[in-house]
């Protein structure tokens, strides 16, 4: 049953329909790269190596050779005239130090798990088994994996060939790009001021790993005219433009297929080493090759996310005004440089002054190469580090100040009637509205409550203590206005491809270039066709993922499937009703001018005289009758570049417990109200917010990539890299409020990794805020039981310096009348 | 999962296997019980036995019996079986409440009883309760069988009674019917091993502290008895405080590692806390 909006006439817009792919993923019943099975198909496995930095000083691969099922073994060395180097997509300076990274290392390997050697056998059995038998002998090297060693002056270098183990130094001045003041004259100004505060702050973001569900897998068939790549692969375009130019080979010879893909949170943004690998063994043996790689193998050799220290300087006056906001990265590249990995710090860049109203405002990154996996996008990619940085400082400046940390925000963010508002980093937020969506959060919340009872628990020294974490997000997705990516130097734009196919049937195809990896692109995409067009839900079949069926797109990553690819798909679907139209006409014997269209159906205005956008179809097929001087057809594409990113926004608040005798930290109630603009599905959106909060509570509490000293990953399996499940997150309470987007025709924004952006910060918020008795102002992550418990051993507990960053004035008045704690405090509850 | 070639047989008897075992001559032999432990090690290829002989067709390896004073539990008992069934609930809860926090539901319903004493992971959740509640353990081998008292089987890490050619056959717990008993599990997230354990039993007359078994998890190499706890117990009144007070015993005679999860020094400080909190849990 589907109800009509009255206002718009749309069915399907706003239900909360289950997704149509979900059975056959979830049964696996599906083209899985790993299940594909062609005739005659050779299998590989991969040697690895488990030094981190080291020449090889041998490799033997007699006995591999020899053993069974073995129909070659080929070292970097025997590749190398051909195998190219994998390519970076963003030139983040003119002077970026670009290494040379090849598919499989020869002679000198870089991080732990870097390819050495490929060994194609019969059966994958008979691969892995000889790949334990190539002998291989290296010579260590020095390894380099700490960030503020590796920029230190006669630090052994990751890549002895650049020089330095600085990739790029990217800078961003407000004052001297005109959008904002000088920030270190905001800074020197507040510390001359007595009314004026500056606070200094280093945080750490950790590695994470991105667990994806599904191990990468890619299947290549060089037989016939064009070389077929199936893949395990986010971005099916993009690879097939880059392994053409990796190659040398022309781009129309390469199809490159994304089957159902199970995750990719950004993991799956690559060309691979793997990839090319296959590719090469394929077309030397001349037959169908498979790789898939193991679970461990993902965690080595899969890029990793995250991985900066952040160094913030932020200048206040007393009553709580932002005057300026200065930050200085180091991100860690790892021991290459991926598609965008020296972009991902440049992607936050322009979100740690988030919602606020920042004058002056300076960002610097030096990325740095170290002896690990590469770094690259991964769920939020540089804005989670931007929000987690700058809800911090919001935090701690509350705390300083002695205010409430909600009314701190408050007298800093855009106001709902200052929109369009242009930011101190020059992009224009082009709609919000902070107000609502806090007010509704701290209703669900129980903030006021949870402030008393947190008040009543520190007062009587409770062994559990309780913190209240927030986090007033917004990021910048839906990538991109290819204008913007062209003046960052990104080797790409950001426009998508749609194509609508009418079948005589009246079925409908919808081709699109964002190739869905686990988001539910057929059901939305259904969705939103079945209303342009006025077609039943389940008429509508959605393609993705094959270059040759899509043959152009720019894939799935940054939020960008709905807020850019859903709007091709609407740009095409009006061409489709335009080209109908003369036809429609044309059967109905009325002028064009007279044709009106509403829910599937062309009529003639003021009479009852109409035909159905299937017959059209239909009639169009057959050609038996249609207007001289078109073609019959009624398919159309379309390819929409936006003009603005989308800015979806968020009050994310987060109470956690922590069991000070043991330090463990428990997440009591969990609630966030986002605003993502119009909902197609609002099903789907809430998944998407669900998976996203599980992701960043995760980095907050959980999970961290980890070296020994020489390099070795130590968290290589699920058992040390500890993923939560279900069992361990809260009881989520979400909520939207619906701020239209107006860079768009559908008032949309991207959802995709708001929840993950959102909650770290505020988990951390909580943590912090559960254990300022003690003093503590800041944690590390992921803050496990130990790293709390440490935390306040050896402290004095004071009751009363928890007390005053929260309980000002406002609060005494505050209950009984139902007043929100934050609002109507202007001043900042100053004391 | 691709690990390296072995040969593999699937007995239907215990003196099948013991024949198959000792047939195998010098090849390296593994059995196989739930897997849980045995494939993800060979999956990583950290161990590459010859011949792997699967228990899981014995039928007289799997169930519980009443055996008079004690419970007979089969070595191939799942984790879930055990969780769930009535006679260890009845006699030897404690064991019941531990197994209900191993892992998740799928590691239970295939990971056995006997194969995670076999395997005395320090890390494990059955050992310290089974070791608490003084187990014994039937062993059988080509020369017939043996039984093993609890303080004998762990002898170090990852290393038990059980010697080459022999199989556990079935674990004998006596019955602490009507004892309270808690397993108190810390770990990071839910489906992981303990970090610490407590596995506590106690029997109260009167409000009194009348018998007090405690075992620990990952206090050591192997699992540990905290008898200085026990003995600290035992005649004190059932209350919060005399249970804490006799809890800061328990990490004496211990011996725990420091790792990425928790250093000695802070291991030795959760195993005061969740005695604590194991006790007052069983005295209820
Ligand atoms: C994801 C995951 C999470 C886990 N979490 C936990 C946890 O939280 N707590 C916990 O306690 N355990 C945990 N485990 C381990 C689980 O409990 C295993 O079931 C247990 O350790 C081994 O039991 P098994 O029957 O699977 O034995 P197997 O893996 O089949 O065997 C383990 C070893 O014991 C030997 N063995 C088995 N049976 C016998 C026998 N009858 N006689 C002689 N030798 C024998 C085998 O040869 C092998 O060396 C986890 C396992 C996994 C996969």
């Amino acid at each position: 049953m589907t109800a009509v909006d009255e206002t718009t006439g749309a069915k399907e817009f706003g239900q909360s329909r289950r997704r149509k792919e979900d059975a056959r993923l979830i049964t696996g019943r599906t083209k899985w790269t790993d299940n594909i099975v062609l005739p005659g198909m050779a299998h590989l496995a991969m040697v690895r190596s488990p030094v981190a930095s080291g020449t090889i000083a041998s490799i033997d691969v007699a006995d591999a050779k020899a053993s069974p099922g073995v129909l070659g073994v080929w070292t970097g060395a025997d590749l190398d005239a051909e195998q190219g180097d994998l390519p970076c997509a963003w030139a983040i300076t003119p002077d970026m130090k670009h290494p040379r990274r090849p598919a499989v290392a020869a002679g000198r390997v870089k991080f732990a798990g870097e390819i050495v050697a490929v060994i194609a056998a019969r059966s994958a059995a008979e691969a892995r088994d000889a790949a334990d038998k190539v002998l291989v002998d290296y010579d260590d090297l020095p390894v380099v994996l700490d960030m503020n060693e590796a920029i230190k002056e006669g630090t052994p270098l990751v890549h002895e060939e650049l020089g330095t183990n600085v990739n790029a130094v990217w800078v961003f001045n407000s004052g001297e790009a005109g959008t904002g003041g000088n920030v270190d004259e905001a800074i020197e100004a507040a510390r001359a001021d007595a009314d004026s505060i500056v606070l200094e702050r280093t945080f750490r973001q950790q590695r994470l790993v991105p667990a994806f569900m599904e191990p990468r897998s890619t299947v290549v068939d060089p037989t016939g005219e064009q070389l077929t790549v199936w893949s395990a692969t986010q971005v099916p375009h993009i690879a097939r433009f880059l392994l053409a130019v990796v190659l040398g080979i022309s781009e129309s010879k390469v199809r490159f297929i994304a089957p159902d893909v199970g995750g990719g949170f950004g993991g799956k943004i690559h060309l691979s080493p793997e990839e090319v690998a296959t590719v090469l063994i394929a077309r030397k043996l001349g037959k169908p090759v498979k790789y898939t790689e193991t679970r461990s193998e993902s965690i080595q050799s899969a890029h990793h996310g995250r991985d900066q220290i952040q160094r913030i300087t932020m200048a206040a006056k007393k009553d709580g005004t932002v005057t300026g906001l200065k930050v200085d990265l180091l991100a860690d590249m790892g021991a290459y440089l991926g598609l965008v990995t020296p972009g991902v710090p440049v992607l936050g860049a322009f979100m740690f002054n988030a919602i606020y109203k920042i004058p002056a405002y300076e960002f610097k990154c030096t990325n740095v190469f170290t002896n690990k996996v590469l770094t690259d996008a991964y769920r939020g990619a540089g804005r989670p580090e931007a929000t987690y940085a700058i809800e911090r400082m919001m935090d701690t400046l509350a705390n300083e100040l002695g205010v409430d940390p909600l009314a701190l925000r408050e007298k800093n963010w855009i106001k709902h009637e200052e929109f369009p508002f242009t930011t101190v980093c020059g992009l224009t937020y082009d709609s919000g509205n902070y107000e609502a969506a806090t007010s509704r959060a701290v209703e669900l919340f129980d903030y006021e409550g949870l402030r008393r009872e947190q008040a009543e628990r520190r007062a009587r020294k409770d062994p559990i203590q309780l913190g209240i974490g927030i986090s007033t997000f917004t990021e910048m997705c839906g990538l991109a206005p290819s204008r913007v990516l062209g003046s960052l130097n990104y080797g790409a734009g950001g426009w998508e491809y749609s194509a609508i196919r009418m079948l005589p049937t009246g079925k409908v195809e919808v081709l699109t270039g964002a190739s869905a990896h686990g988001q539910g692109h057929e059901t939305a995409f259904s969705q939103i066709v079945a209303d342009q067009l006025g077609v039943p839900f389940e008429d509508v079949e959605i393609l993705h993922g094959d270059t040759q069926i899509t043959h152009k797109g720019l894939d799935t990553y940054g939020s960008r499937s709905l807020v850019v690819g859903g709007i091709a798909i609407v740009k095409a679907a009006e061409k489709v009703i335009e080209k109908a139209k003369p036809i429609a006409a044309h059967l109905l014997e009325a002028n064009v001018a007279d044709i009106e269209f509403d829910s599937g159906k062309f009529s003639v205005a003021g009479t009852d005289k109409g035909v159905t956008i299937q017959e059209v179809a239909l009639a169009t097929f057959a050609a038996h009758n249609y207007p001289e001087g078109i073609e019959p057809s009624i398919d159309a594409d379309a390819t929409f570049d936006p003009e603005n990113f989308s800015y979806p926004h968020g009050t994310h608040l987060c109470a956690t417990e922590i069991d000070t005798e043991t330090g463990k930290v428990t997440i009591r109630k969990y609630v966030c109200v986002d605003d993502i603009g119009t909902v197609v599905n609002p099903l789907i959106a809430e998944g998407q917010v669900h998976g996203g909060l599980a992701q960043g509570i995760a980095q907050a509490l959980w999970e961290e990539a980890r070296h020994d000293e020489s390099g070795t990953l130590t968290t290589a399996t699920f058992v040390d890299y500890t993923l939560p499940t279900a069992a361990d997150m809260p009881f989520f309470t979400t909520d939207m409020t619906e701020t239209a987007s107006t860079s768009n025709p559908l008032g949309v924004k991207g959802v995709g990794e708001a929840g993950t952006i959102a909650s770290t910060p505020a988990v951390i918020n909580a943590v912090v805020d559960a254990l300022r008795p003690w003093g503590v102002d800041d944690i590390q992550m992921p803050t496990t039981a130990q790293r709390v418990w440490k935390a306040i051993q050896g402290k004095e507990f004071d009751a009363s310096v928890g007390a005053k960053d929260t309980r000002d004035g406002s609060h005494e008045a505050a209950p009984g009348n139902g007043a929100p704690l934050w609002s109507g405090n202007e001043s900042g509850g100053a004391q | 999962m691709i690990p390296a070639a072995f040969d593999y047989e699937s007995p239907a008897s215990i003196d099948e296997a013991l024949q198959v075992i000792a047939g195998a001559g010098d090849r390296e032999v593994k059995v196989l019980a739930g897997g849980q432990s045995l494939i993800p090690v060979l999956r990583l290829r950290m161990n590459a036995p010859d011949l792997v002989v699967d228990l899981g067709r014995i039928a007289e390896l799997r169930g519980v019996r009443d055996d008079g004073d004690a419970i007979a539990i089969g070595a191939m008992t799942t984790h879930d079986d055990v969780t769930r069934e009535p006679l260890i609930r009845q006699h030897a809860l404690l064991l019941s409440l531990a197994a209900q926090t191993v892992a998740d539901p799928q590691v239970r319903h295939r990971g056995t009883f006997g194969g995670s004493l076999a395997h005395a992971d320090p890390a494990a959740d059955m050992p310290a309760p089974a070791l608490a509640l003084g187990a014994e353990f039937v062993i059988a081998g080509p020369s017939g069988r043996r039984t093993v008292g609890a303080s004998d089987f762990f002898t170090d890490l990852f290393t038990t009674a059980i010697g080459e050619g022999e199989l556990l056959v079935e674990v004998r717990v006596p019955k602490h019917t009507g004892w309270g008993a808690h397993y108190e599990k810390f770990n990071h997230v839910a489906h992981t091993w303990s970090i610490v354990g407590v596995a506590a039993a106690v029997r109260v007359e009167g409000g009194t502290i009348a018998e007090a078994k405690v075992g620990l998890t990952n206090m050591g190499l192997v699992p540990i008895r905290a008898t200085a706890v026990e003995q600290a117990l035992v005649g004190q009144p059932a209350t919060a405080d005399a249970i804490r007070a006799a809890a800061q015993n328990a990490d004496q005679g211990t011996n725990p590692m420091s790792d990425a999860s928790a250093d000695e020094h802070y291991r030795r400080h959760l195993a005061k806390v969740l005695t604590g909190r194991a006790v007052l849990a069983a005295v209820g």
